[in-house]
């Protein structure tokens, strides 16, 4: 067993940990988030220029081929630096080109930079349940026609194209019958709302008005989308779990420097048992959380659907479970301090939130984790 | 043991139930229960409406214009006000300083500024709290020297809620160096216009501006400002944190943010059913209604040790950790309702300039901020490990 990670990835690293600290600085991640766009070209620029976007290409496309655990090293930096750019998002994307196969130059632009995606999936009435798809896709022609609402789009406004899951057929709530498309973002009848999150980054509700699509839009065959979709959002749901963790090394640091200089009563914080213990759970819920992102990026790749299924949520429920421990616990140990918005921390503790409720919170994959078909064997 | 009100407690109810339904304006109670922000007008402007009443001064005696009422009128009061929506009435003025004006305050103190609070004419705000004296209040470095007939002040206080707002300020300052440090402490009364003070805003989680610094330079402050003698300030805040309490757990507003909760989780669905008929929500959701019931009876309980005459005591201490934790947990389980709805911010929406929220769901827009916010809970008014450790010296002899 080898739990090293190697000189490349521990590169990749220190590459994006320098660059965080040198030009992504809280001030200037700060005047990111208020800005109009949300996001910031140059930084993109660095993250490609990096090599941030060919990590998980293939080879053949101009990448580096990157795993799971090369992308967990990555999204760890990320979280740490608590850095908006609309890198997981595209990365997610790919994941779905990748997964459908034939879309070779579209993953040479992802490689390259010069493409950015999102994947519109989540529905008013969806919450967590991706199969339940009210956006439909006729048949017109040779192509389709699509319509349908979808929401929350992580950074939805700022893709040049979207993955866009709709119904080709069965009812609303069947995992058959779906498909996937690849809409250019500008095609005529797509109407996108971008806000801010809460958490800094940048979403939209998107509209689907009688968008014209060309059969080449089809990802994989048509009403067989389901099992791209699930495995996707599961790869989706491991970069998560990755990020998180980054987030909860960094929140832990910093609430354990402040244990150390805040005084009261003529004494360091951290002299306080009650406080102690706390920092130390803090410290253990992080590492169970490491150990879990760890198994979903090795086992995500899984070719047996149910044990990369099993994995992940196991990691997703995990990670929820200890990032909400950590983020409230910091909030509480910094005092005053802690729920102000000047602080880093506070922006880790909102992030860590928010990733809980993106992709499947605790609850609904400890249902799901329940409802594989291997939790019921018994002796 | 009789669980309930007095045929008198009811007919009170009643006219306080008829007061709030002719009275309560709608906007704000608009605002309140779709949980978006209050201006310092709307404050205000229910504060001025239930003066009118002369229901301002709810724990006060009848003489300095207050309403006289039994702690469990009081009970039903609050109660009531929370049922509806109304806005706060703020505490700062009518139950932090103005007790302590009345106990210790001279003639002159209370005919001045007894009637401006209930009033509403001057907005209070609490100096207690620095940088370095946050749950150690007891080591604050603020300076007041005596020159002639006035202090002169300098120092910083932090945390100082809605002081952009105030027109007064309460504050504990150092005018004894050399003492113990309970022992050279003073109570004074500044007014927010002298110059040399100035406020700076600290934008909070959920992008508020709530809480600021506030920055005395040589500020001076006429002596007869002080409240009772000068060094013994300790003694009438430790008198202060005892006194307003019966509010502290604030289990009406509990009471109405869970139906909040319920309908919420009716609306959205999980696996195409109602949210609340999820087994694993819907037993969250029971534990907190059971942990708001047990609550309401420990209120009572307190409650009715108070009308049997004990002064205030470590009580308040649990009621403020039990209080504070199911606030907590139903903002918690808010965001957990609305899932991925609790992630689109709109500021404007809550400052009430839009209608609607730019996302999906106009429910779902306010409820990551309140659960931001809402962990200041467990922070202020002493945090809830100082009191715990008040519960183990005090209750359990630790
Ligand atoms: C929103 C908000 C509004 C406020 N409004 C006002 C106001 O209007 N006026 C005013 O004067 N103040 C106000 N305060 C200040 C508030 O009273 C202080 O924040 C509070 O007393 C805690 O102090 P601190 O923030 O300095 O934290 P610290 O005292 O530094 O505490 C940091 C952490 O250490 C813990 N800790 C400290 N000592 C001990 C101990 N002995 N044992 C165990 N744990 C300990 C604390 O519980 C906390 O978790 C407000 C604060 C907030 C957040």
């Amino acid at each position: 067993m080898n739990f090293n990670i190697t000189q490349e990835q521990q590169q990749f690293a220190d590459a994006l940990r320098r660059w965080v600290d040198k030009d992504y600085s809280f001030e200037h991640r700060n005047k990111i988030i208020h800005s109009e766009q949300g996001v910031s070209g140059e930084a993109w620029a660095t993250l490609v220029e990096l090599g941030m976007t060919a990590l998980p290409v293939p080879e053949e496309q101009g990448g580096f081929n990157g795993s799971a655990i090369d992308m967990m090293v990555v999204m760890q930096e990320l979280g740490r630096g608590l850095v908006v750019e609309p890198y997981f998002a595209t990365v997610l994307g790919a994941q779905f080109l990748k997964l459908a196969g034939g879309q070779e130059a579209l993953l040479e632009q992802v490689a390259g930079g010069e493409l950015k995606l999102a994947a519109a999936l989540g529905e008013k009435q969806s919450r967590y349940e991706m199969f339940d798809i009210a956006t439909t896709a006729k048949k017109n022609g040779d192509g389709y026609v699509l319509n349908g609402t979808k929401t929350v789009v992580i950074h939805g406004g700022q893709a040049d194209k979207l993955i866009v899951s709709a119904r080709t057929g069965s009812g609303q709530r069947d995992t058959s019958g779906i498909s996937l498309f690849v809409v250019p973002a500008d095609a005529a009848g797509v109407s996108r709302r971008d806000y801010r999150t809460i958490d800094g980054q940048r979403a939209a509700d998107i509209t689907f008005s009688n968008v014209q699509m060309p059969a080449s839009a089809l990802l994989g065959k048509e009403g067989a989308g389901w099992d791209i979709l699930e495995a996707a959002t599961d790869y989706g749901a491991t970069l998560l779990c990755a990020e998180a963790v980054g987030a909860m090394e960094a929140l832990n640091a910093a609430t354990l420097e402040y244990l150390k200089t805040r005084q009261q009563f003529g004494v360091p914080i951290g002299k306080f048992q009650a406080l102690q213990h706390r920092m130390a759970e803090m410290f253990m819920q992080m590492e169970q959380a490491r150990s879990m992102a760890t198994l979903a990026a090795v086992k995500v790749a899984s070719s047996d659907p149910e044990e990369r299924r099993r994995t992940v949520s196991a990691a997703k429920a995990r990670i929820g479970q200890a990032a909400k421990y950590v983020g409230q616990q910091a909030v509480q140990l910094h005092g005053g301090m802690g729920v102000t918005n000047e602080l880093p921390a506070a922006h880790h503790f909102k992030r860590l939130t928010m990733i809980d409720v993106t992709l499947g919170d605790t609850d609904y994959h400890l249902a799901r984790f329940a409802a594989q078909p291997g939790f019921k064997k018994s002796a | 043991m009789d669980l309930n009100y007095t045929a008198d407690d009811l007919a009170f109810r009643d006219s306080v139930r008829a007061f709030l339904d002719a009275s309560l304006p709608k906007d704000l109670q608009d605002k309140v229960l779709n949980h978006k922000r209050l201006s310092k007008e709307d404050i205000v402007r229910w504060h001025k409406i239930v003066a009118k009443q002369g229901w301002v001064g709810t724990g006060w005696p009848v003489e300095h214009g207050g309403t006289g009422w039994s702690p469990v009128q009081r009970h039903i009061w609050e109660e009531e006000c929370a049922r509806a929506g109304t806005p706060p009435i703020l505490p700062f003025g009518v139950n932090m300083v103005a007790p302590v004006i009345m106990a210790f305050g001279n003639e002159a103190q209370k005919r001045h500024y007894l009637p401006r609070i209930l009033s509403c004419e001057d907005w209070w705000c609490q100096g207690y709290s620095e940088p370095g004296s946050g749950s150690d209040l007891a080591s604050l470095k603020t300076r007041a020297e005596r020159q002639g007939d006035h202090y002169i002040v300098n120092g910083q206080k932090t945390w100082t809620t809605l002081a952009q707002h105030a027109d007064m300020i309460f504050c504990l300052v150092r005018t004894d160096p050399n003492a113990r440090k309970q022992e050279g402490i003073s109570f004074l009364l500044i007014d927010m216009k002298t110059p040399g003070i100035t406020v700076r805003p600290i934008i909070m989680l959920d992008e508020d501006h709530e809480v600021n610094e506030v920055f005395f330079d040589n500020v001076k402050v006429p002596v007869q400002n002080l409240i009772g003698e000068e060094n013994k300030g300790w003694t009438y805040a430790k008198y202060l944190l005892g006194h307003e309490r019966t509010n502290i757990a604030a289990v009406g507003r509990a009471k109405r943010e869970l139906l909040f909760l319920k309908r919420v989780a009716n609306e959205q669905r999980k696996n195409g059913k109602p949210l609340l008929e999820d087994p694993v929500f819907a037993s969250k959701v029971a534990s907190l209604e059971i942990e708001i019931m047990a609550l309401e009876m420990t209120v009572l309980r307190v409650l009715s040790l108070e009308s049997a005459k004990r002064g205030p005591g470590p009580e308040a201490s649990m009621l403020k950790v039990k209080g504070t934790e199911v606030q907590q947990m139903l903002t918690e389980l808010m965001v957990e309702a609305v899932g991925p709805y609790a992630l689109p911010f709109d500021a404007t929406y809550l400052e009430g300039e839009r209608e609607h929220s730019i996302a999906q769901d106009d429910d779902a827009a306010p409820l990551a901020p309140y659960y931001f916010n809402y962990r200041k809970t467990s922070i202020y008014g002493g945090s809830n490990e100082i009191q715990k450790n008040i519960i183990t010296q005090m209750i359990l002899g630790l």
